[in-house]
């Protein structure tokens, strides 16, 4: 019987992913006390763009960025690049 | 005490005598060679040392500032590292090869004229071609051959700049340049290629993921890095490099994410990083080439390290395909963690090497932008931060999940040996050291550095936004959205000289050679029915002549054909009486005149 591995168990990837979420959660919540802090003038946010300022800038530009990423590459890119692999032996 | 022994020199020639020694001794001497090296590099001073004249040329082979400092330190640490790593594989051919190499980039980055850099140049070339060659494979043969073809064009264009260049100015100094007369353009797509800008780029994911296990480590460090030097060293703050650097921040990454080959995805995100820093040599500030400099050099060491980390996986299951691997941080823990500390750092995850690199060429954009008459900078910025959440998605994430978890492969098999996970350690801790404690790095920049990565702002805003990548690459992958690794390959600009050269030689081939053919066939029908008929030509006519006049004479039948046979005969043979022929001529001139 082989040794059990962490991510066998599939209760130990649901946990990973719950921390992960939180994580994310915990993000967007440090994100507001940040910009507000800054609005107080208690810390301050180094901005080169006014766009910086909304709540979670990074965070949707990240999140939609890998979106278009991966939407782009599969739908468009794909069917355009794809060849099969002895393509350039023939 | 002082040194001026080029560095380049105890790369070449000491690398020539690895052969000579055995085992341990070997390895002890191939590990000796980067030392030396190094404790030579710290004892040679700043400024121009062997200068030399060869005919009206003013050489000098070793000119040592803060720039080629920079980047001479790096490639004797990353030299190091890599002989470490490939201590295993005992190929003689490799070694040298690998040091003939990296001497020849030590060579270029501390060529003081151009003529000097060019010879260089051309010898990371050939370094790099045998290291390809060194797979001894047919595929990397033909990968080997196309990129010295590349290479090859590359180098004659960098040439023919320097020669323009030089009867315009008579200087052959490293000095920059602007971007005017045929010269300076030459040399710049010269170093382009090497630079591998978008459309010039193919021989890198070509023939990288070809090349030995270790021969890809060294060439991830040496060829587009001299490139970026060059680059820093002549063309600093030419703004086209700007838009050259943005396409290549954002390409390879589309690429990257549907491509199968994991050291080919490394090749594309090798790209990628390299457009970080050729847009920071195109913006051209102190803030930008101090960011362009330290993020060549975190580069050469954590994609080294990825490399290497794939070159183990390869090593022990003999697969590098996303489709056949998986599940191997069960086998091979530590290779899994080094990794991941490599995958974190080209993500620039506070406290990795990257965060307080990347960040630089991204802040001397934004502040870029703010300026009169570079609003489009703004772009820049916009297109740069798309490209660093791109990085994270496919070398972050896509690498070490396709490779160390993932879906099951069922390869259980050792973890890599021990000197490569030595390398692996080593270049791992310099990630976490540099990204931790960024000041030394800061202080061998070429400019004094006003630059903090580590303030509230930057270390939220960056983890948001990596996290948010995590989070579109997490839910694309329940929701099956995430495009399945595929057997395929996927065609790039080197299809026009991989299959549209091809293609066209095919239609020329098919085109060309019937058309040959027919005409051959035409000429050979009208030359040889031209020669049947002159052979016996003035016979006839002869007999013409004759047969008319013994009609009219008298003879018949027999003694006719008789006759004749004789006359053609005697003509053919040439044993007709001259007196004879003479009239026949005269007779046929006469003929002649009647009928026209």
């Amino acid at each position: 019987m082989e040794k059990k591995h962490i991510f066998d168990n599939p209760e130990n990837v649901k946990k990973l992913l719950k921390y992960f979420f939180s994580s994310v959660v915990i993000l967007l919540i440090l994100d507001i006390i940040y910009l507000l802090l800054n609005k107080t003038h208690t810390i301050h946010a180094h901005m080169n763009y006014a766009w910086e300022g909304y709540w979670g800038f990074y965070a949707f530009y990240g999140f939609v960025a890998c979106v278009v990423l991966v939407l782009v590459s599969k739908y468009i890119l794909r069917p355009l690049a794809k060849r099969e692999e002895d393509y350039y032996d023939k | 005490m002082t040194s001026n022994i080029p560095p380049a020199l105890i790369f070449m020639l000491g690398g020539l005598f690895i052969p000579l020694f055995r085992g341990s001794a070997r390895s002890a001497y191939m590990m000796l060679i980067p030392v030396v090296g190094f404790i030579n590099l710290l004892l040679i001073p700043q400024g121009e040392h062997l200068i030399t004249s060869l005919g009206e040329f003013n050489l000098v082979l070793l000119n040592v500032d803060r720039l080629n400092l920079l980047f001479g330190y790096i490639y004797h640490i990353i030299s190091l590292i890599t002989v470490i790593y490939i201590l295993n594989f005992k190929n003689n051919v490799e070694y040298v090869a690998g040091f003939f190499y990296a001497g020849a980039a030590l060579g270029t980055v501390f060529a003081g004229d151009m003529f000097t850099f060019f010879i260089f140049w051309e010898m990371l070339t050939v370094g790099s071609v045998m290291l390809i060659w060194a797979k001894k494979t047919k595929k990397a043969q033909e990968a080997g051959f196309r990129y010295l073809l590349v290479h090859a064009f590359g180098g004659l264009v960098l040439l023919a700049g320097i020669v323009f260049h030089f009867t315009n100015t008579g200087s052959l100094e490293m000095n920059p340049l602007t971007l005017s007369g045929v010269g300076s353009y030459l040399i710049f797509f010269g170093i382009g290629i090497n630079c591998a800008w978008p459309l010039l780029h193919p021989w890198l994911t070509d023939a990288y993921p070809e090349a030995t296990i270790g021969g890809t480590v060294f060439l991830s460090a040496f060829t587009t890095k001299t490139a970026v030097y060059a680059l820093a060293r002549l063309y600093p703050g030419t703004e086209a490099l700007v838009w050259i650097g943005v396409g290549m921040a954002a390409f390879p990454i589309f690429y990257a994410v549907i491509e199968n080959d994991l050291r080919r995805v490394l090749a594309y995100s090798l790209i990628n990083q390299v457009g970080f820093m050729v847009v920071g040599i195109g913006i051209g500030t102190e803030l930008a080439i101090n960011g362009a400099c330290a993020h060549a050099f975190n580069d050469i060491i954590f994609k080294g390290l990825l490399f290497m980390s794939m070159g183990a996986v390869m090593y022990r299951t003999g697969k590098i395909n996303a489709t056949d691997l998986g599940g191997l941080y069960k086998s091979m823990p530590w290779t899994t963690l080094f990794c991941c500390v490599g995958a974190a750092s080209i993500s620039a995850f506070p406290l990795f090497s990257g965060f307080v690199s990347k960040s630089m060429v991204m802040e001397a954009a934004a502040s870029g932008s703010h300026i009169v008459g570079q609003k489009a900078y703004v772009y820049v910025w916009l297109v740069l931060l798309f490209a660093s959440a791109g990085v994270f998605h496919h070398a972050g994430i896509k690498i070490p999940f396709f490779a160390f978890f993932g879906h099951d492969a069922g390869h259980r098999v050792k973890e890599a040996p021990k000197n490569m996970l030595i390398a692996m350690g080593i270049a791992a801790f310099l990630c976490v050291f540099i990204g931790t404690f960024p000041k030394p790095l800061y202080s061998i920049l070429p400019f004094p550095v006003d630059y903090h990565p580590y303030t509230i702002s930057h270390v939220l805003t960056q983890t948001e936004l990596l996290f948010f990548s995590a989070l579109a690459f997490t839910l694309l992958l329940l929701a099956g959205i995430y495009p399945a690794e595929m057997r395929a390959l996927n065609v790039d600009s080197d299809w026009t000289y991989r299959k549209l050269g091809k293609g066209m030689y095919e239609a020329f081939d098919n085109v060309l050679n019937p058309l040959n053919t027919w005409c051959e066939s035409i000429v050979r029908g009208v030359a040889s029915g031209a020669a049947a008929f002159f052979r016996d030509a003035g016979a006839k006519l002869c007999l013409f002549t004759a047969v008319n006049f013994w009609l009219v004479v008298g003879y018949r039948d027999k003694r006719l054909e008789r006759k004749k046979q004789r006359l053609y005969d005697d003509i053919l043979q040439g044993t007709l009486p001259i007196g004879i022929g003479a009239a026949v001529t005269i007779s046929f001139v006469v003929l002649v005149y009647i009928l026209t």
